[in-house]
This record gives structure tokens, C-alpha cells and sequence, in this order.
């Protein structure tokens, strides 16, 4: 099971850091920026076959795919923003996290409005 | 793939610190810097191929 061998990573990986947290602050933060993306990419894979299932019943549906990619394009900027945030976060530099944050909110909401303005005009028609 | 790079960067860590202890004792802490450098150097390396692989996938998968 994926989820045995990441929670065996994660605490292998807290155990050596801890370990060179006295001499190396450095290379701990190295160490769990590596385990970090070392989960991340295992986990990808999962989201690809999410993903892939997704698509197939997008199809079936007739929904055009147009808004379903821009969904899934929000989804990764989710994942990689959150990633990035907490990372500087764990640096220690939280004002920058929250840049990051900020930003991945601003494109979110730019990639969005293609969405909203469709859904406002199939209200408009709807009102008599 | 995970594991055993898990292992090389802690042990890079591990050498690093005791080779420091070692120059610091020597009275060659100037090296003992570098070495750090060396090593923090080393271990970016691997950092930003990972990190490529890691934008690479998600590229694929979120088709960005």
C-alpha cells in the first residue's frame, strides 16, 4: 500500500533530521524539502488515475472538456502552491509563504472567471 | 529510488558534521566552511533535479 511505504518515508526522514538538526540546520531543511517532494511525486501518480477517471466520465457526460482542464489546472495549482507555501514556511520565512499563498489565490482566480462568466449567462437565459 | 536517496543525503549530512568537528579541531575552520558550502552544494543538486521531476509530473498530469 502507497500509504504504508509514505508514512514509513516521512518518519524515517523526521528521525534523520532531527539527527542533523544540531550540527547542519541546512541540510535538515534539505533533507525535508527532499522527503517533501519525494511524497509529493508518489503520490501524483494516484492523482493521475483520479484524473484519467474523471476525463472518461466527462465524456460520457458531454460536458464540454473546457471547463473540466481548467478545474483540473486549478487542482494543480492548488497542490504546487500549497507545496511551496509550506516549504518556505518551514524555512522559517512565513511572510514569504503567505506571498505564495496570496498569489496562488490571485491565478486561481483569474483561471476561474471563464467559468463564472458562462455560468452567469446560462442564469441570465434562465430568467424569463 | 526514494529511500536510498533519503539515506545519501543524510549521510552527506553526517560526514559533513563530523568532518566539520574534525577541521574545527585542526584549527582550519576556513575549510570547515567550505567544506559546508561543498556539501549544502551537493545535496542542492539533487534538490532541483528532484524539484524538475516533481514540476515535470505535475505538468503532465494537470496538463498545464
Amino acid at each position: 500500500m502507497v500509504i504504508l511505504q509514505i508514512v514509513g518515508i516521512a518518519i524515517l526522514a523526521g528521525i534523520l533530521i532531527i539527527v542533523i538538526k544540531q550540527e547542519k540546520p541546512e541540510l535538515a531543511f534539505l533533507l525535508s524539502l527532499i522527503t517533501g517532494l519525494i511524497i509529493l511525486i508518489l503520490v501524483l501518480d494516484q492523482v493521475g488515475v483520479v484524473i484519467d477517471l474523471l476525463n472518461q466520465l466527462a465524456e460520457k457526460a458531454e460536458i464540454d472538456l473546457i471547463y473540466f482542464n481548467t478545474i483540473i489546472k486549478i487542482i494543480g495549482i492548488a497542490y504546487i502552491g500549497e507545496f511551496g507555501a509550506e516549504i518556505t514556511r518551514d524555512s522559517g520565512e512565513t511572510a514569504l509563504a503567505s506571498k505564495i499563498e496570496m498569489a496562488a489565490k490571485i491565478i486561481i482566480m483569474i483561471l476561474a472567471i471563464p467559468i463564472m462568466l458562462s455560468l452567469i449567462e446560462t442564469i441570465i437565459k434562465l430568467i424569463p | 529510488m526514494d529511500i536510498s536517496l533519503i539515506f545519501k543525503i543524510a549521510g552527506i549530512g553526517i560526514l559533513i558534521s563530523i568532518f566539520n568537528i574534525i577541521l574545527t579541531q585542526a584549527e582550519k575552520e576556513e575549510q570547515a566552511q567550505v567544506l559546508t558550502i561543498a556539501g549544502v552544494i551537493i545535496v542542492l543538486m539533487v534538490v532541483i533535479q528532484l524539484i524538475g521531476d516533481l514540476f515535470n509530473d505535475v505538468r503532465t498530469v494537470f496538463k498545464f
